[in-house]
């Protein structure tokens, strides 16, 4: 092995190579093919975008506090939070697991070298970024208003906001989606390292194989939609506006067609994440793997055939109510299986309480309340009061915040040694992860209460019996947001002043703490052999932990 | 009663009380499994903490009777809350026979309605108590949603499509509704209320409103409340459109900077082409009149506004020009 780093700054020699010191300059990381480098990449542009979207919600809460609206005026206010939710959604959320840690990990996980196909991955994060300036363009020039759900005619016909750039934006960027997830698929086929067989691919690599099914199935079907809305406003080609003979109802059909699966596309990686953090902290195999495998599956097959559970006011018929009600109870019990079996993998567990256990068990209580709450809403009877109400905001954001957000902030902080090789401040990252978990809670538990009372989403201004609720609800985003600033703080930090990680801080079982921290460009000096089964801490005298398990000897019968 | 901070809206239809239960059998449910899954892991987290640096956890792989049972049981309850809810919602989209029919007309932001009679209001609905009625939805623009939360009901009103919804109020009162489907810039205040009478007084209100009252100012004063005048000129200047308070005569500041002095040409323009003289610092938002009401009417409402010279004059919120600066 080459020790001898390409180029060095004077007086600062690296002690080994790895990915980051291997090659310097910006073109070496504009034009990397490393996967790793990608990831990096990919960091820090959706850190920029949350950062945006993040600016947005911040003003969106300062603005409810008063009944008549504190801040903005109501074109702004509707920009406001169509703006984040674009942001939020196809410029962090969809892309934040599986770009960042998906990218930096998949191939450590599974014993490759890269991804299958290294050049295809630099060049989905150019789309991004392309579709990205587009959407910019779109929020600077006239900003956009039509709710990030664009419906029609509203979107195509009526709005008098910067349309058209934001579609072509979302449209490129689902390109971007599209080629990362046939790069997962490919490379979790075909570049498996020697003994890594399916049933011992780590439940992260499991998750995001289903995913990127969702992205390859779904993101085509939003982009021909958005396509199509677009093509309506600058052509007023008929396809969903009534005087042009087209029908609004036909666009949500198309809409939700990817839009409900993207709800999954967020989700799913963060379960991913929380399937490894939980059984490295409670140091034993995750109980019913295949069950966490199969349900990531059966997550990722039903989630496509409930779309229409958004539509149940709009009038569709009531056959087709009944239908998508019944596939939306289905869909829960994977889920459900999910939570079950994280639980009970804690049992007679060695639980360290350690920041990503604290991100972990926050998600598992935040996906608990999030999951439970769609039940609520997949409630044909009970749909008809509760439907666009904040009572489905605040289920959302259970969702892709208090699940997707928390799983990406866990999975950062327990993969943050091997990408930066350094370790965090342990006792500050703790109290951020508590800070977010309470500040999440106070910020959206209010807007179900406000929503069963019967307050609309996206209102500038409100009746005042709803300003107590929303007040409490500005209170906790501001504990929230200070969750969210800390870890950006002390990460940023520890990059040049954490303690030196080594390989395997924690210790995890995976393969990719078998390599250096950070890593070597490519990945491992040596072929890895996969011989012990997942999350096996009893066959692993190379984690130098205790050999046999610290109570009685197990029988599984308890 | 309603305490200072209420979990449920007020119970006024007959959704209302099927819907709560819906609402509360839920909760249950979901609570019971949240509480479990917490009290689970929180128990866990202590009595499992790791003692020695080194520990590993017992491996445990899985059981496959409970995999089943915590697959069974919650896809049972799952089904007992599909089938209520439907049972509800098929009850909702199935209007009896016997209703009273009326239409309602969401456009950008407005909401119209027109009784059986034709008789027409605007942000406003008058139904009649213990009656079932049924709405039947139009759009002239974009999708909107016609929601009463007391009611625990709401229909997309989409544009190209006719849609309908079914209720019946058991509570006389004043109850919110709203519009709930996003549309556009002023979304948030496309709203107003649902007055549900005693069947005499909505008899009354039918026949007295299509203007037969001898005394125009007394006529004009009913009529200013019920075409929702009242809901935007509020008197005190809070409102969405400026208070009328001792408008007539005075000098009127537009939005274009002029001035226009407030007579009855003005009003009667005002009434007809709200747009056409825009009051400096308020939305184009009135809907206009023409065809809706008749010269009686019109001059009825003039007689009105012009009684209101006399009110005190709010310091914010009146469209009056302020009196030029000259000394």
């Amino acid at each position: 092995m080459s020790n001898t780093p390409l180029t060095t700054l004077p007086g600062h020699k690296p002690p080994h190579e790895d990915y980051l010191n291997a090659t310097y300059g910006i073109r070496s990381w504009l034009l990397t093919t490393d996967h790793k480098r990608i990831a990096l990449l990919w960091l820090g542009s959706v850190t920029f975008f949350f950062f945006i979207g993040g600016i947005f919600a911040t003003m969106i809460r300062i603005h409810l506090l008063t009944p008549t609206g504190a801040l903005v005026t109501p074109e702004t206010y509707n920009k406001l939070f169509t703006m984040h939710g674009v942001a939020m959604i196809f410029f962090f959320l969809i892309p934040s697991i599986p770009a960042v840690l998906g990218n930096f990990l998949i191939p450590l996980m599974i014993g490759a070298k890269d991804l299958a196909f290294p050049k295809i991955n630099l060049l989905s994060w150019y789309i991004y970024m392309i579709g990205g300036c587009f959407v910019l363009y779109s929020f600077g020039t006239g900003g956009l208003d039509t709710g990030w759900t664009f419906y029609t005619p509203l979107s195509s016909i009526y709005s008098n906001s910067a349309v058209t750039p934001a579609v072509i934006g979302i449209f490129i960027n689902g390109f971007s989606s599209i080629l990362t997830g046939l790069n997962f698929i490919v490379t979790i086929h075909t570049m498996r390292a020697p003994g890594m067989t399916w049933f011992r691919l780590p439940l992260f690599a499991w998750a995001h194989y289903a995913t990127s099914l969702v992205m390859i199935l779904g993101t085509p079907v939003v982009a021909i939609t958005l396509l199509l809305a677009g093509l309506e406003r600058m052509f007023h080609l008929g396809f969903f506006n009534p005087a042009l003979g087209g029908d609004p109802i036909l666009f949500q059909h198309l809409f939700w067609f990817y839009s409900h699966p993207a709800v999954y596309i967020m989700v799913l990686p963060a379960m991913g994440v929380i399937s490894e953090i939980i059984p490295t902290f409670a140091r034993k195999p995750i109980f019913g793997y295949s069950f966490i495998a199969g349900s990531s599956i059966a997550i990722a097959v039903i989630g496509f055939l409930v779309w229409a559970h958004h539509m149940f006011v709009t009038g569709e018929s009531t056959y087709a109510a009944l239908t998508f009600s019944f596939l939306s109870y289905l869909v829960a019990i994977p889920s459900a299986v999910k939570v079950f079996n994280w639980t009970s993998t804690l049992y007679k567990g060695s639980i360290s309480w350690d920041t990503p256990m604290l991100y972990a068990l926050g998600f598992i209580g935040l996906f608990v309340i999030g999951g439970l709450t769609g039940l609520f809403l997949a409630c044909l009877g009970l749909d008809i009061h509760i439907h666009d109400t904040y009572f489905v905001v605040a289920h959302f954001h259970y969702i892709m915040v208090g699940g997707a957000v928390m799983g990406y902030v866990g999975g950062i902080h327990f993969w943050w040694p091997k990408i930066t090789g350094r370790l965090y401040p342990e006792m500050l990252s703790r109290f951020a992860a508590v800070t977010l978990f309470v500040g999440f809670n106070l910020t959206f538990f209010p807007q179900f209460i406000l929503g069963y009372l019967g307050m609309p989403r996206r209102y500038h201004t409100y009746p005042p019996e709803f300003q107590v609720l929303n007040v409490l609800s500005t209170a906790g985003a501001s504990i929230l947001a200070l969750g969210y600033l800390l870890p950006m703080i002390y990460l940023t930090w520890s990059m040049r002043y954490g303690k030196v990680a080594g390989k395997n801080p924690w210790p995890a079982t995976g393969l990719e703490w078998t390599t250096d921290s950070p890593p070597p460009t490519e990945n491992f000096h040596v072929t890895p052999e996969v011989t012990w089964e997942p999350y096996d801490y009893l066959n692993r005298p190379d984690l130098g932990l205790a050999g046999t398990p610290s109570p009685a000897p197990a029988h599984g019968d308890d | 009663m309603q305490s200072q901070l209420p979990i449920y809206p007020e119970q006024a239809s007959n959704f209302a009380p099927h819907v709560d239960s819906l609402m509360l059998f839920i909760t249950a449910i979901c609570v019971f499994f949240a509480t479990a899954v917490t009290v689970a892991i929180v128990i866990f987290f202590f009595k499992f903490h790791r003692k020695q640096p080194n520990d590993v956890g017992v491996p445990i792989e899985g059981d496959s009777r409970l995999e089943a049972a915590w697959m069974i049981i919650p896809l049972i309850l799952a089904m007992a809350m599909f089938s209520w809810g439907a049972v509800v919602y098929v009850d909702y989209r199935h209007a009896p026979q016997d209703t009273l029919d009326v239409y309602v007309i969401g456009k950008q932001w407005m909401w119209k309605a027109q009784q059986p009679n034709g008789l027409k209001e605007i942000n406003e609905l008058h139904v009649p108590v213990d009656r079932n009625i049924r709405l039947i939805l139009a759009s002239e623009d974009v999708i909107h949603d016609f929601f009463v939360p007391a009611f625990r009901v709401k229909m997309d009103v989409v544009p190209g499509h006719y849609n309908t919804m079914w209720f019946r109020p058991t509570k006389p009162g004043r109850y919110h509704f709203f519009c709930s489907q996003y549309c556009g810039t002023n979304h948030a205040i496309m709203g107003g209320w649902v007055t549900v009478m005693e069947p005499s007084d909505y008899a009354a209100w039918l026949s007295g409103s299509s203007g037969g009252s001898a005394n125009p100012l007394v006529a004009g004063e009913k009529l200013f409340a019920e075409r929702a005048c009242i809901t935007c000129h509020v008197a005190d200047g809070t409102g969405r459109a400026p208070s009328l308070n001792g408008l007539y005569g005075a000098q009127v500041l537009l939005a274009d900077g002029s001035t226009v002095s407030a007579d009855e040409a003005y009003l009667r323009e005002s009434l007809l082409q709200p747009n056409a003289k825009i009051v400096a610092g308020y939305q184009p938002l009135m809907p206009t009149f023409q065809g809706q009401l008749t010269e009686e009417q019109i001059l009825a409402l003039t007689a009105y506004i012009k009684s209101l010279q006399s009110q005190p004059v709010p310091a914010k919120g009146s469209g009056i020009a302020p009196p030029t600066g000259k000394k």
